[in-house]
């Protein structure tokens, strides 16, 4: 990083006791502070313990400093929710970048630190770029793609070329006074100014809250018409150095062709990286920790790669990530999937707020201030009022094509969206003095159109959105039957676009998928990996998972899942196994619980057991259960280290198998029950008869049962064993797939051990443990809080004839569905209210 | 055919009915007699004479889609053998975008038939409702393009989505209570709030720059 730090630059060496003083000494150093030479360092004296070496760290420890103070900032800016929510933090960071200008300024007379160009392209920019391809919803964004193309080609060369020859007008009438500039001048720096910001649009936008379409085309413009700005900037540039009278009609076409060169070159750059990218993700199952490090690397070298051909290098890093996310997703586990998703969001934040604090400190700099009221004046009012009569003109023609058309409350916020930002100051920082002699008042004009679209705009867009009543994007959940009924509107369209004979819009999309998943994904993805990544799928998954996490989360609240794991009836153990959390209690404490516990819970089975007399078996079945649902606290376990191998922290763990077997739990008693019905009601297959059966036991207190949740934890097994294909039980993706496969591997096999307690234990039949599901729960008592589809759920596992009812599932063929096939999804509440239950 | 040509009773008897324009329909009727191969009406063979439709995987649920009596506003039930220019624009019409000028009535009218086609496409014998039954027929077809997902897999899909419709449209649940189905009213319920805009439209172009495929 080119921070420029004067000051003396001589080593420091300190006795001991010195260092007494470096935090005092530390601040007016890294502000740049004339050091008095000399001051409280001894003579040498040989041998020194301890040195001090500013010089040695001088660059990263200041670099790190800003980071930190950046970084320091932004948690300040959040401890007052009413400040973030109305101002934006991009322009906050403005003003505390001014702020510190000003007192780095005031300590050194000269402007220390400021964002140079080098720094802001190969270091800040990227991570922003990469950020926003790698997390681009491709579908909006390509469904738009003609939309966003033209604001972003013709729209950026209207307002570089209104812009500076309005410009240059108003120069010639004089009112600007005397300017060494000529038309050409006018023109550079209408080519850098018109370009709309993608990282001061995503600051603000972000904050905002506008509609998905209406984000895009904002956004999207703002990321390609980098192309426009890069090729603009460097014809006008060369124009400006080769002087207005040698220009040639050639150059001018040679101007056209670079930019499709430019453009074009850019994306296949990025393209062919992407492709790379998927390609190496393809194969880094056996170096899962570095996993993450290709996606950085590549696209960076992405980035790099058209910078060094002068391409548009944003356009590379862009398409980099937009074209790699969907293979590069799959491929990589869970973990580094989440690794970058975090690191990525990091490291553009970051970026972010550097360069918006440097942007403040930057513009504190009286060398480069030049002051010409007109000149910044009439600039503001050009790009604003053009940039409006641009979006105006191409939004009437667009919505000739445009399927959802643009309103005039769009075109208002697309209009006040165009904020300029860092890349416009990095280009206009760029200039040759020699040639352009009027740069230092681009480059203050420059500022001020920064800070007032960044600052002014960005403050006052949130109220403007809300006063328009502009239609805000709405997060929903993800629902199975929205996804489905999407996909099955794809298809139909495309079909009907194919029937009519039209090449449209979804035409091209269902080539595109086909392509995709005929070549592509075979290509690009693992062979695992191309099972699950059905959208639907996923999203199935998801909801899975949601609904699993929220049992295991109902437990957490209630203290533990002592609900789900103990198999006593008795409302007065309702035992918390699973202790606090294990770090907070002494080993010795959670050991001696855990004693207690097993005592209490023996005893409470022992209890319900003994008219049954069958005691040992029950000893056994009630070991075998706290051996498994114990764990030990966390202090027992020994961490290994490995820099290869990230071992999953036992905590962690264990939170996992909790959840497993409380999956596992359900699964089985939910099968176990319906079996079970299904053995007492051989006879009674018919919905009607077992309709009025259920009525007649309806008078149990069993409460509202919502059918949702049983039924999802039975297909949620299904699903596991989709996932379960043998190609799958390779150590490493057992492992990946985020207990996936763990879990039916304990399903089966727990149920293998189970059973056979089940198949030793005839006596118990299934009338006798339903017999237990007659007396009130503890749950179910009034003052209970419990939502009912809680309480659903908390009844499912809740027999010890789990165990004992697992041998039917063994003698089952593995075809449950077939359950389902005959009752209808609302089974589940039957099966807690067997005939044999009667009101107590 | 311009605004120089006039419009023959016939067209302007089609563009009223079913609001495309006279051009459209031009293009339209173009299309119809190409895919009838001259002749006046379509039948459910023609349609396999379209290579891109090939790859569908609910192809035979759209091409089903096309003969329905429902969809034809002809009968409550049944399927036509086959269809006419009408008929076709007819079924063409769901997939109309929304004009800019209609009021909201209009407006939640059109997205009502337009997701009336779809919920047609689902309720394959025509009682109403969405059994599980049918819902896992459509999802098992929706899915059959990957072949990584099996039928088992689409099944529990289709369970998981009309659980979700339950517990959408009945909300809880009494234990004694069985949901047949998703009636059309129920359907409605889950798209409510749901913007249908982009997914059911089809721009269908006024100039000739349709690619006259095969």
């Amino acid at each position: 990083m080119a921070f420029r730090v004067r000051g003396t630059t001589q080593e420091f060496r300190f006795p001991v006791w010195g260092l007494l003083f470096l935090a005092l000494w530390m601040l007016p150093r890294v502000l740049g502070v004339e050091e008095i030479p000399g001051h409280n360092s001894h003579e040498n004296q040989g041998f020194q313990i301890v040195t001090f070496k500013w010089h040695h760290v001088q660059d990263p420890y200041i670099i790190a400093l800003w980071i930190l103070v950046a970084s320091l900032a932004k948690i300040v800016f959040h401890l007052s929710h009413k400040v973030t929510s109305v101002v934006p933090e991009s322009a906050l960071l403005i003003v505390l970048g001014l702020i510190l200008g000003g007192i780095v300024w005031a300590a050194d007379h000269i402007a220390s630190f400021t964002l140079t160009p080098t720094v802001f392209f190969f270091y800040l920019l990227p991570p922003i770029v990469l950020d926003a391809g790698y997390f681009m919803p491709n579908r909006l964004f390509f469904g738009n793609l003609g939309t966003i193309l033209l604001y972003a080609v013709i729209g950026t060369v209207w307002n570089a070329a209104t812009t500076g020859l309005s410009l240059y007008g108003v120069y010639l009438s004089g009112i600007m006074g005397d300017l060494s500039i000529g038309l050409l001048d006018f023109l550079l720096f209408g080519s850098l100014i018109a370009a709309v910001d993608p990282v001061a649009v995503l600051a603000v936008f972000e904050e905002v809250h506008v509609n998905d379409v209406l984000f895009i085309i904002v956004f999207g413009e703002s990321l390609l018409n980098d192309a426009v700005t890069v090729v603009l900037y460097n014809v006008f540039d060369s124009f400006v150095s080769l002087g207005a009278d040698k220009v040639t009609g050639v150059d001018c076409v040679k101007g056209i062709v670079s930019f499709f060169v430019v453009s074009l070159g850019g994306t296949l750059i990025g393209i062919i990286f992407a492709f790379l990218l998927s390609l190496v993700t393809r194969f880094t199952k056996h170096v899962r920790i570095i996993e993450p490090g290709f996606v950085f690397i590549i696209s960076y070298l992405s980035y790099l790669t058209s910078e060094m051909l002068s391409l548009s290098a944003i356009l590379a890093i862009t398409f980099c990530g937009i074209c790699c996310q969907k293979y590069v997703k799959a491929n990589i586990s869970e973990q580094s999937s989440t690794t970058v998703r975090y690191t990525m969001k990091m490291l553009a934040s970051g970026a972010e707020t550097i360069i918006f604090m440097f942007l403040g400190i930057s513009a504190v700099d009286p060398a480069i201030w030049t002051w010409n009221t007109a000149f910044i004046l009439l600039t503001l009012v050009f790009i604003s009022v053009y940039r409006a009569i641009g979006v105006v003109l191409q939004t009437w023609l667009l919505n000739k094509y445009r399927m959802v058309q643009l309103e005039i409350i769009d075109q208002v916020v697309m209009s006040y969206g165009g904020l300029r930002g860092a890349v416009a100051y990095a280009l206009v920082v760029l200039l040759d003095e020699k040639k352009v002699k009027e740069k230092n008042l681009f480059v203050s004009t420059t500022i001020i159109v920064v800070f007032f679209t960044v600052i002014f705009q960005g403050l006052t867009i949130k109220p403007l959105v809300q006063w328009l009543k502009v239609k805000k994007s709405e997060h929903r959940e993800p629902k199975l039957n929205e996804k489905l009924h999407g996909r099955a509107f794809d298809h139909i369209l495309s079909a009907i676009e194919d029937i009519s004979g039209q090449i449209g819009h979804n035409y091209l999309r269902d080539k595109w998928s086909n392509f995709d998943r005929k070549v592509l994904s075979k290509l690009l993805m693992r062979r695992s990996a191309q099972k699950s990544r059905d959208r639907i799928l996923n999203v199935f998954h998801e909801l899975n998972l949601k609904d699993a996490i929220s049992y295991v989360a109902e437990g957490e609240r209630r203290g533990s899942l002592a609900f789900i794991r103990s198999p006593s009836t008795d409302n007065i153990v309702n035992v918390d196994f699973s202790t606090p959390r294990p770090s907070t209690v002494e080993a010795s404490v959670s050991y001696l619980l855990r004693e207690n516990v097993s005592t209490v819970c023996l005893d409470m089975q022992a209890l319900e057991q003994r008219r049954k007399s069958i005691r040992d078996t029950e000893d056994t079945v009630t070991h075998h259960t706290l051996q498994q649902y114990l764990y030990k606290p966390r202090q027992e376990y020994k961490h290994l280290y490995s820099r290869h191998e990230l071992t999953s922290n036992e905590d962690e763990k264990q939170d996992k198998e909790i959840f497993h077997r409380t999956m596992r739990k359900r699964l089985e008693s939910f099968k176990s029950t319906k079996l079970g019905i299904n053995q007492t009601k051989k006879t009674a297959k018919l919905y009607k008869r077992e309709r009025g059966q259920k009525r007649r036991n309806s008078s149990i207190p069993n409460g509202k049962i919502p059918m949702e949740s049983p039924t999802r934890d039975f297909t949620f097994k299904e699903k596991e064993l989709e996932f379960s294909d043998p190609e799958e039980t390779n150590e490493y993706e057992a492992e990946e797939m985020s207990g996936g496969i763990e879990f039916l591997a304990n399903v089966t096999q727990d149920t293998a051990t189970d059973s056979t307690t089940g198949i030793d234990n005839p006596v118990f039949s299934t009338e006798e443990d339903q017999s237990i599901f007659t007396k009130v729960p503890p749950w179910l008592s009034p003052e209970e809080t419990v939502v009912p589809s809680q309480r659903a759920r908390v009844q499912i596992p809740y027999s010890p004839s789990n165990f004992r009812r697992l041998t039917p599932i063994r003698l089952s063929t593995k075809s449950v569905d077939s359950f389902l096939l005959a009752d209808s999804p609302e089974e589940r509440p039957r099966s807690f209210l067997p005939e044999s239950t009667h009101i107590p | 055919m311009g605004s120089a040509h006039s419009m023959s009773e016939e067209v302007r008897e089609l563009v009223s009915k079913t609001g495309f324009s006279s051009e459209q329909i031009e293009q339209l009727h173009r299309r119809f007699k190409q895919l009838s191969g001259g002749q006046p009406t379509i039948r459910k063979e023609n349609f396999n004479n379209i290579p891109d439709l090939e790859l569908n995987p609910i192809r035979s649920k759209i091409i089903h889609a096309f003969f329905d009596n429902r969809n034809l506003r002809k009968a409550p039930n049944g399927l036509a053998d086959e269809i006419n220019f009408e008929d076709f624009l007819i079924i063409m019409s769901y997939f109309r975008p929304i004009e800019p000028n209609m009021d909201e009535e209009q407006l939640e009218r059109c997205r009502k038939e337009k997701l009336r086609f779809l919920f047609h496409m689902y309720d394959s014998d025509s009682d109403g409702r969405i059994t599980l039954e049918e819902y896992r027929n459509v999802v098992e077809e929706l899915l059959s393009g990957n072949p990584h997902i099996g039928k088992e897999s689409a099944r529990s899909i289709a369970d998981g989505a009309m659980m979700e419709a339950a517990s959408i449209c009945v909300g809880q649940m009494q234990p004694d209570q069985v949901y047949e189905g998703i009636t059309f009213d129920d359907f409605l319920k889950m798209w409510q709030g749901i913007d249908i805009e982009t997914k059911m439209h089809v721009r269908f172009l006024n100039m000739d720059a349709i690619a006259l495929c095969h």
